[in-house]
């Protein structure tokens, strides 16, 4: 295929992953706006007064605001892919992309391309309803863009590595549940991790996501409890190490040819 | 020189991780222009062949080439070759067959401008305009077959593959997709067709290959093939009960029940005897009808002599 012509499946892959986002709307950009809302209520007014300021003249409802879209954008980013090619292959209909001329790093582009969309809309809602509560001052604009899309894509791909090994719906189920909420959660979204003592402050350093929240929070806020160039690596390093995994297992059918 | 075929088969296995030996080294060549019948009965291997063929099931060994070009070693090249029906519905439910057409479009890079056209083209040829903007799963199982036969001129392949693709489909359907099919393959595709109903391979195709236990049995013309059959049955039903059966050289009747005959026919002879025999001895015949398609006695024949050898 020539370049026009990758482009071209390129986009037609995108497209319908995008179309598919906006189609069931209610089932792939309600939720988050519901569950955020109910986060800033509880934890950022209700809880948030009575904690008071994380950093000087950073109130704790401010605090967790990057937290909270960092969390919405992997959870979404995430799902979106899990499911999208979970329910091709599930249906078969993924048959229409492998017996096609179209090369594995096409296939897996559309679908990140897809995935970091709705990650992307998704952070603008829980964006939205964060200012109804709280004023937020961008502090550093391409620290906060490279790092939501290099979350999106690392959390893509992970979730498109799940979607080939899975053999029921189940197994898409399994890894959102039992490992990403409990690392979202521990990941410093509602907390400093200068806030925990030994070992639970060594073990942290464990968790890719304490990495993301605090470059993200650095670019929103301007704090971070951790340099930002290891957060990058982190980024940067997850995202190498599961982009050659995704087109090693799509180039060797792992899950999708017999 | 001899013509590049549009499909040569070299050698091929497959061995499933089951330890399922579906292909046995298999060797086959389709020409171009061709309507080629691949015949055999369930669990023979065909399906794997063409799983192969469309790069959704990777080979164990050997290779195939379409119009001379590798499915292992040129993927991409190759599949932008082919159109695929496949056997089982793989098509995805929540979408329009509309934009089904042109994604499909889209996955061999082609324009969507150029997409749109086609895909009004197909669907209209194919029945479906009218039903272009409702979502799939609201279609008939006919009317999802015939999308998927849509879907797969999309890219208007030069070697267009039909895993049963009229398999539970009513005979007004299936008869306007061999239609279609025919039309395609006139008008230069080259056409392989795998199909249990027999009737349909033996009107539709020129060439014909039947594969069981993962070989190759039989690989010649459907003139060939036919020729080698050395009787053909007929039932054939009275106006009356006959007092006796007269003798007929060359053929063998008997009665199936009062007025019902069954004369098996051997090649050298032929019917103009049978019916003065039958008219002298002052039996009228109301009308007949073949007892079996012909390609379904050869078929059966050379599967059970198969079945022997193994």
């Amino acid at each position: 295929m020539n370049a026009q012509a990758l482009s071209i499946a390129f986009n037609t892959i995108a497209r319908r992953e995008v179309s598919r986002i906006l189609r069931i709307w209610t089932q792939t950009l309600l939720p988050s706006a519901i569950t955020m809302t109910l986060y800033f209520v509880i934890f950022g007014t209700l809880v948030g007064s009575r904690i008071g300021e994380m950093a000087p003249g950073i109130g704790y409802i401010d605090y967790i605001v990057p937290g909270l879209i960092m969390m919405a954008v992997i959870t979404n980013s995430y799902g979106n892919i899990s499911s999208s090619f979970f329910s091709a292959k599930f249906q078969h209909y993924v048959e229409e992309m492998l017996a096609s001329p179209t090369p594995p790093w096409v296939i897996l582009s559309g679908y990140v391309v897809g995935a970091l969309l709705r990650g992307l809309i998704v952070a603008l809602i829980v964006l939205a309803i964060s200012l109804l509560f709280t004023h937020i001052q961008l502090h550093h604009p391409w620290v906060t863009l490279t790092t939501i899309l290099l979350t999106s894509i690392v959390f893509s791909l992970a979730g498109f590595i799940n979607a080939v090994f899975a053999k029921k719906f189940d197994d898409i189920a399994l890894v959102p549940t039992f490992v990403l909420t409990p690392l979202t959660y521990l990941g410093g979204v509602f907390y400093s991790v200068n806030a925990l003592g030994a070992p639970w402050r060594q073990i942290s350093y464990a968790n890719p996501i304490l990495y993301m929240v605090n470059a993200f929070r650095y670019g929103l806020l301007g704090i971070s409890d951790l340099p930002l160039w290891q957060a990058y690596a982190v980024m940067l390093g997850f995202a190498v190490v599961l982009s050659a995994l995704a087109l090693f297992l799509i180039a060797r059918g792992v899950g999708l040819r017999s | 020189m001899t013509a590049i075929p549009a499909l040569d088969v070299v050698e091929l296995s497959k061995t499933y991780a089951s330890g399922v030996q579906a292909l046995k080294g298999i060797s086959l060549r389709v020409e171009a222009g061709d309507f080629f019948a691949l015949l055999g009965p369930n669990g023979a291997g065909k399906s794997t062949l063409i799983g192969i063929l469309s790069s959704l099931v990777n080979p164990t060994a050997g290779d195939a080439r379409i119009f001379g070009v590798s499915i292992r070693t040129q993927r991409s090249a190759a599949m932008a070759l082919i159109g695929l029906v496949p056997q089982e519905i793989n098509l995805n439910q929540f979408e329009k067959p509309i934009e089904i057409c042109v994604n499909q479009a889209g996955f061999y890079g082609i324009a969507r401008p150029i997409a749109l056209e086609r895909a009004e083209r197909y669907l209209r040829e194919l029945q479906l305009w009218d039903k272009a903007q409702q979502q799939v799963r609201t279609l008939s199982g006919g009317m999802k077959r015939r999308l998927m036969i849509a879907r797969a001129m999309m890219s208007e392949p030069r070697l267009l593959i039909l895993d049963e693709p009229t398999a539970g489909v009513d005979i007004e359907i299936r008869r306007s997709m061999w239609k279609f099919i025919s039309a395609i393959n006139a008008a230069g595709t080259t056409v392989i067709l795998t199909t249990h109903y027999l009737e349909e391979a033996e009107q539709l195709c020129r060439n014909i290959a039947i594969i069981d236990h993962g070989r190759i049995i039989e690989h010649t013309s459907m003139r060939k093939l036919l020729a080698t059959l050395d009787t053909e049955t007929f039932v054939l039903d009275l106006g009356a009960a006959p007092a006796q059966l007269p003798f007929v050289a060359g053929v063998r009747l008997h009665a199936l029940d009062a007025q019902t005959i069954e004369a098996e026919v051997a090649r050298s002879s032929d019917l103009n005897s049978l019916f003065a025999t039958l008219s002298a001895a002052g039996i009228t015949v109301r009308s007949m009808r073949n007892k079996t398609n012909r390609l379904e006695e050869l078929f059966v024949r050379l599967v059970e002599n198969g079945k022997q050898v193994a």
